[in-house]
């Protein structure tokens, strides 16, 4: 059997595979940390447009969201290419919105009512038509704090 | 009295459970972008009083029209210069303000706070060509209020909104709020936005 005998000094000791775990480890925590759980789940396409005049947004339980956009290529048969509205995980109707901030004021505290903002996150390709009516809708609903939520990068990128 | 040692634990599989979860984590998650440009809209308005008379001059209009293309005070322009267009209109000084650096063009506006920025647009006109647009206007406004800022204060106008709204700022926070409200007031962001025009 000297066939299977092992060649001796000619192989390089097997690495160490010990510390995988904890490089893993160290790269699942900074995912864990780094990243925010998706609240919605989005039926429509979503590119925000570039901005470099952007304020951060404070307090993540403070803002509510409004999805705007053409839905996403699931959903067109069903829903058409026009651009439409989501609120929380479903497609809603322009006049849906009063209604929506309403129970979202009504779900928080009192003395924080009054600083709820409401972010826009609205598809660069949608026309101004459909904002200024969310716009009008936010107005009546009296939520008039809001943030026009953008990427960060040169407005000039919009363009093109 | 212990005879036997207990067995390790393999833990060989503890590469892969890590794995496992780093994998759920890194699909499940997205690094949200969470800023963008802070808007406040005007209440709405009932009763149709007559808005208060505003000289031509101390307006300054911006329209867009259905293929995007921009209108400043009647002629074109393209996004590149409306920033600067907007800088020299809102610091032009024609009287009655002695921090203004314009050239002081009686043609424009007064005063910056008397100067008001119109911008209109279509019910066709692309989101994203609005949103650089507003973007422009408030780097102008940005642009005058941080120059002011550092000239009164030495520190930027941005510097100081960020340091107000961090939690862990260990300054005199009332002292910095006056200071923010001295500049607003000199460059109040006067953006009035009409209902979008029917296409002609």
């Amino acid at each position: 059997m000297s066939k299977f005998k092992k060649k001796k000094g000619g192989e390089l000791p097997a690495i160490s595979t010990a510390s995988l775990p904890d490089i893993v480890f160290m790269l699942l925590f900074f995912f864990m940390v780094a990243t925010v759980m998706r609240e919605n789940t989005l039926m429509i396409k979503n590119e925000l447009p570039y901005a470099d005049q952007v304020e951060k947004l404070q307090k993540k339980d403070l803002v509510m969201y409004v999805y705007a956009g053409k839905p996403s290529d699931r959903y067109q048969r069903q829903y058409g290419t026009e651009a439409r509205v989501q609120l929380n995980d479903k497609f809603a109707d322009v006049s849906d919105i009063k209604q929506f901030i309403i129970e979202e004021r009504e779900s928080k505290r009192e003395e924080l009512k009054n600083k709820l903002t409401t972010s826009l996150k609205i598809d660069g390709e949608t026309n101004m038509g459909l904002v200024s009516d969310i716009k009008y809708e936010l107005r009546r609903a009296e939520a008039f704090r809001i943030n026009y939520t953008t990427k960060k990068g040169d407005a000039a990128q919009n363009m093109q | 009295m212990a005879k036997r040692s207990a067995p390790e634990v393999n833990a060989g599989s503890m590469a892969d459970i890590a794995f496992l979860l780093l994998i759920f984590f890194l699909v499940t998650t997205t690094i949200e972008t969470d800023a963008g440009l802070n808007r406040k809209l005007p209440p709405i308005q009932e009763e149709t009083t007559p808005p208060p008379p505003l000289k031509k001059k101390n307006i300054f209009q911006v329209l867009i029209n259905q293929q995007n293309d921009l209108l400043v005070e009647e002629k074109e322009m393209e996004l590149g210069d409306l920033r600067q267009a907007a800088i020299d209109f809102l610091d032009n000084g024609g009287q009655g303000c002695d921090y203004c650096q314009g050239k002081g063009d009686p043609a424009s506006s007064d005063n910056p706070t008397k100067a008001v920025i119109s911008l209109q647009h279509t019910r066709e006109t692309d989101y994203s060509t609005y949103i650089a647009i507003q973007n422009e206007l408030v780097a102008a406004y940005n642009f005058l209020r941080n120059r002011e800022a550092n000239r009164l204060f030495g520190m930027s106008f941005t510097e100081m909104e960020a340091d107000f709204n961090d939690a862990q700022y260990n300054g005199n926070k009332d002292q910095l709020e006056d200071k923010i409200g001295a500049i607003r007031d000199m460059f109040p962001m006067k953006l009035s936005e009409a209902e979008p025009k029917e296409n002609k």
